[in-house]
């Protein structure tokens, strides 16, 4: 039996003098003469002490990977972008690129692809956060779903398709960016395990799983051929509790509608959608709905026709977490998006573009 | 919940009692834990799917929605018949759901109270090499998985030895499916004292054993499990929230910082960026600017958050010194008294990723740290077998293949050996022209120490010690076949030497191999150095004036050419000793032959070696249609006059 492998190693090795016994408040894993590593082990772990190195938190640890992330990326892409949805990943992550480069302003503009349909505190928020960061902002919206009136009522997927993957793409290609990085995490969905910190994407933005490189420790390869470019995910190693602790930690503003409010709502496709802006509606769906006021808040954010509120009185950071953790449905389901076809929605849309 | 792993326990999400009461208690007992980075490795057939998707399960990282799926899922696809399929959790990409396999790298989370957990996880086949390095390369413990009812077998060397390459002190030996084997301690015992024979083969020191069920829940989050009551150990959480994190041992080194990036938002502030590789700092510290040597004092770490009166290994900061002094990306910043040494050859282990070979020679893109520079990978030393780990000879290294070679870059870079930093020691190496990452590799030291090691002039020279002997010194290297009679002619060739006055020595391939090169076998690799070595030696012996005779098989052209070019222009005599194999076979005068025929005697030249001939060799001696007396005197005639 095992642990017990310990001792007998040890009664092996009883000609040697034994390790100095220090009481560092460390369990110290099983030292052997055999190896000399392990001898160095028990001193670090004593010189540790005697310096009160504290070790770091998971929180810090991500952090500092994710500037670590941000910085060698912008000190070696040709024309960087900071994709901002205004979420609350969106948030943490602009957090995170202004310390990585503090007191300088992040050498990158943010890019919002806009589908018109985001909740106004959506767009406040987003044009106050620029302001702050002194970063550049840049909007772009599909011209021709403009034009033919592409909504997210009327056309489903295609709405999606159109303003979000097809915009994000001649966004990109319009300024020539290179690299983009975006808030997605390994966390949210299966298909997102696999992704790398740095994906690369063919000329037309296609995700190929089979070209994706290997990325080892902390050295990634930002070297791009010809007409490829690169998703940058500084955020992969965080799950949606860090993201929450870190805003709280951090004291990151995000949008209101996060938090509980009496607010105007409607039931529409068996979701629960709040009627942001009742003229609009009106215009698309033929009818003005009937709302009803109540108290809810959104676990995601999107287009307000996607996304279906949770009925909560979680008005604090604390609540809005106590609930997650007391829920029990993970967090995409709020977005209608993940549920077309199947269990593959989300890697079937990342090769056709998707972030 | 109609589908419950076991009968006896019935598990569903059941939050934390302090979240409900305490949020505000709960989030801060939650801010500081620490972070553990851990792969899993095994075989489809460990249950490492299922032990992830269990380790998920049951920290309660499972959403309900997710659970409804997998009960779905289970029914469908599932091969656990009525009950839950956990390795359904895991694994993502609908090509390899449908063929029951991973095929990637993926990483998973979750936490306990008291520390948070990123999983990388590796699928054991194919592929296995490169996506193994992948994951194991940023993680703190290794979690070994047996089947138990298979024990330790091939692949669980291979991947104990991948884990040890890339520097994995904290090895797990999970004792997997304890169920289907009645929990029985001796079986466990017996698992256990084998690997630890293979472990301590390979230079692991120290592993934790633990037995467990995946599939049933046994000793994952707690132990003893009622089925093992004879386990005194810990469960394999319980083991996952103890084990030490590398970044710690950082913390203790020399001071280390990869400069990343200059930050000059104006003309009064310039800082540098990077993420503490190893070491702390504080302001008024002394640095220093490697590779330029210049010295700097540090004025101030600044952060978002203000200055900070010190920072740690792990930590990403911005440095502000006291002088203008010159330090860009690439440059690495260092205790001022202790810094790393630059150079631009070295010896490397390299994991080849590419599709297409390593090309010796051809040059790359090497990225260590910050820095990125061209660099060429010389033809390997040696390939390792991760299966058997044997060392083979190798002219390229292909897709998953692991060697060592030496490599040499177009500018020096600041390095450490990969042992003492990972981040100064770990590079990987990119394809030119499709930019992808074809190789990783570990520095293992640079080869320019002979730097510092300088030659003695003597006052006798080597024509005074020829002149001596009134001869001319040579080389009389005789190659060919195992049995081809290289040392019979050399041995007569020595005799009329001898006859003529001359001074003489002859080395002999088995006489060298029970002295000098006794620690060497017969891989490839081994027999080229002891042709290294037996040059160099000969090389020493034309010094002192001899006429020097060799008698080695030395199949390899390269080893041969490596020999001549030691020694001095015109000294160097090939002689092929030119038998056909059939003939040499025949005679088998050691029983070599038969040896190896029979499976017997691995790696001999002939049979599962090649024999590279001469192509233009001095001599040719064909001893089909010439005796030995007849050869001999045809060399002695070729040689003379040797004045």
């Amino acid at each position: 039996m095992l642990y017990p492998l310990r001792i007998r190693l040890a009664e092996r090795l009883r000609y040697c003098a034994p390790p100095p016994q220090v009481n560092t408040g460390f369990r110290v894993p099983g030292y052997s003469v055999l190896n000399p590593f392990l001898f160095a082990r028990a001193a670090v772990v004593a010189s540790c002490t005697a310096n009160m190195t504290r070790p770091l938190t998971h929180l810090q640890r991500l952090e500092a990977e994710s500037i670590h992330i941000l910085r060698e990326v912008a000190a070696t892409a040709h024309k960087p972008v900071m994709l901002y949805s205004v979420g609350k990943d969106s948030a943490v992550m602009l957090h995170l690129a202004r310390k990585a480069f503090h007191p300088s302003p992040p050498p990158f503009p943010l890019l919002h692809v806009d589908t018109t349909w985001k909740f106004k505190a959506m767009y406040e928020l987003r044009d106050k956060m620029a302001r702050e960061s002194g970063m550049e902002l840049l909007v772009w919206r599909n011209e021709e779903a403009e034009e033919r009136g592409i909504n997210p009522f009327d056309h489903g997927a295609l709405h999606t398709d159109m303003w979000k993957t097809q915009g994000l793409k001649q966004a990109l290609d319009h300024y020539g960016f290179d690299a983009a990085f975006g808030g997605a995490r390994r966390d949210e969905e299966k298909s997102r395990a696999k992704e790398r910190v740095i994906s690369i994407r063919t000329a037309s933005h296609g995700w190929n799983p089979k070209a994706q490189r290997p990325e080892l420790w902390n050295v990634y390869n930002t070297r791009l051929s010809g007409s490829e470019s690169m998703r940058v995910f500084p955020l992969s190693n965080w799950t949606e509790l860090d993201i929450w602790q870190y805003i709280m930690a951090e004291d990151i503003e995000i949008v209101p509608l996060y938090f509980a409010a009496p607010r105007p709502t409607f039931v529409h496709g068996g979701q629960l959608l709040m009627a942001d802006d009742l003229d609009r509606l009106e215009r698309v769906l033929g009818k003005r709905p009937e709302t009803e006021t109540r108290s809810i808040r959104f676990r995601t954010l999107g287009c307000f026709p996607l996304t279906g509120a949770v009925e909560s009185e979680a008005a604090t950071l604390a609540e809005v977490v106590q609930e997650m953790l007391l829920t029990t449905t993970s967090e995409r389901q709020g977005r209608v998006i993940d549920q077309d076809e199947g269990g593959a929605g989300m890697e079937k849309k990342k090769q056709e573009g998707y972030f | 919940m109609t589908h419950s792993p076991t009968p006896s326990d019935s598990p569903r999400y059941t939050p934390d009692e302090m979240i409900a009461d305490d949020i505000e208690g709960y989030l801060a007992q939650h801010q500081d834990k620490t972070l553990l980075r851990f792969i899993t490795c095994g075989s489809v057939d460990d249950g490492k799917s299922t032990l992830i998707g269990r380790l998920l399960y049951d920290s309660k990282m499972v959403f309900e929605d997710q659970l409804a799926a997998l009960e779905a899922d289970s029914r469908r696809v599932g091969t656990q018949g009525q009950e839950l399929d956990f390795a359904l959790l895991v694994d993502g990409l609908s090509a390899e759901r449908e063929q029951g396999i991973t095929i990637d790298v993926a990483y998973r989370f979750f936490a306990t109270q008291r520390r948070k957990f990123i999983v990388a996880d590796t699928p054991g086949h194919e592929q296995y090499t490169r996506n193994m390095v992948t994951g194991a390369s940023t993680a703190d413990c290794a979690v070994i998985l047996i089947d138990a009812r298979k024990g330790v077998l091939k692949q669980t060397r291979r991947h104990s030895y991948l884990v040890h390459l890339l520097g994995i002190r904290n090895i797990v030996l999970a004792v997997n499916k304890m169920d289907l084997v009645d929990y029985t301690e001796d079986r466990f015992d017996e698992i256990v004292a084998d690997y630890g024979k293979f472990a301590a083969d390979i230079g692991i020191a120290d592993f934790t054993a633990i037995p467990i069920s995946g599939f049933r829940g046994d000793n994952i989050t707690a132990a003893p499990s009622d089925n093992t009551p004879w386990y005194r150990g810990a469960s394999l959480i319980e083991h996952l929230e103890e084990v030490q994190v590398s970044a710690a041992e950082a913390a203790e080194r020399p001071f280390r910082m990869p400069m990343q990036w200059v930050n000059r938002p104006n003309l009064d502030f310039r800082g540098f960026s990077g993420l503490i590789a190893s070491g702390s700092i504080a302001p008024g510290d002394t640095v220093r600017i490697v590779p330029s040597g210049k010295t700097s004092t540090v004025k101030s770490i600044a952060t978002f958050d203000g200055d900070l009166d010190s920072a740690q290994a792990g930590q990403s900061v911005t440095l502000v010194l006291d002088d203008e002094v010159d330090c860009s990306r690439g440059d690495v910043i260092a205790a001022a008294d202790d810094p790393p040494e630059s150079s631009d050859q070295f010896e490397a282990t390299i994991v080849w990723m590419g599709e297409e070979a390593l090309k010796p020679g051809r040059g790359y893109w090497l990225k260590i740290g910050t820095q990125t520079v061209t660099a060429s990978v010389q033809e390997p030393k040696y390939e390792i077998d991760v299966n058997t780990l044997d060392h083979l000879a190798a002219k390229t290294l292909q897709l998953n293949a692991i060697g060592v070679a030496e490599l040499r870059t177009e500018q020096p870079i600041t390095f450490e050996a990969y042992e003492d930093s990972k981040a100064l020691g770990g590079f990987i190496l990119i394809d030119k022209v499709t930019n992808a990452t074809v190789g990783a590799g570990m520095l293992h030291f640079s080869l320019r120490r002979a730097q510092n090691v300088h030659w003695q002039p003597t006052t006798i020279t080597r024509e005074e010690h020829a002149g001596m002997k009134n001869q001319q010194p040579r080389v009389l290297w005789f190659t060919g076949l195992s049995g081809s009679g290289k040392s019979t002619i050399a041995n007569a060739v020595e005799q009329r030497l001898n006859l003529m006055n001359r001074h003489t020595f002859l080395l002999d391939g088995d006489n060298v191999r029970h002295g000098l090169n006794r620690d060497l076998g017969f891989t490839e690799a081994d027999r080229i150095e002891n042709i290294r070595r037996v040059g160099e030696v000969a090389k020493l012996m034309t010094d002192a004036g001899l006429i020097v005779l060799t008698a080695f098989i030395s199949p390899f052209r390269a080893e041969r050419r490596m020999v001549r070019e030691m020694i001095a222009d015109a000294e160097f005599i090939e002689i092929f000793v030119d038998t056909p194999l059939e003939v040499a076979e025949q005679r088998d005068v050691k029983g070599l032959y038969r040896k190896a025929r029979e499976g017997n005697l691995k790696n001999f030249t002939g049979i599962d070696s090649p024999y590279e001939p001469p192509e233009e060799p001095e001599i040719r001696v064909n001893t089909v249609e010439m005796s030995v007396e007849e050869a001999a005197d045809a060399i002695i005639a070729a040689i003379l006059p040797l004045k």
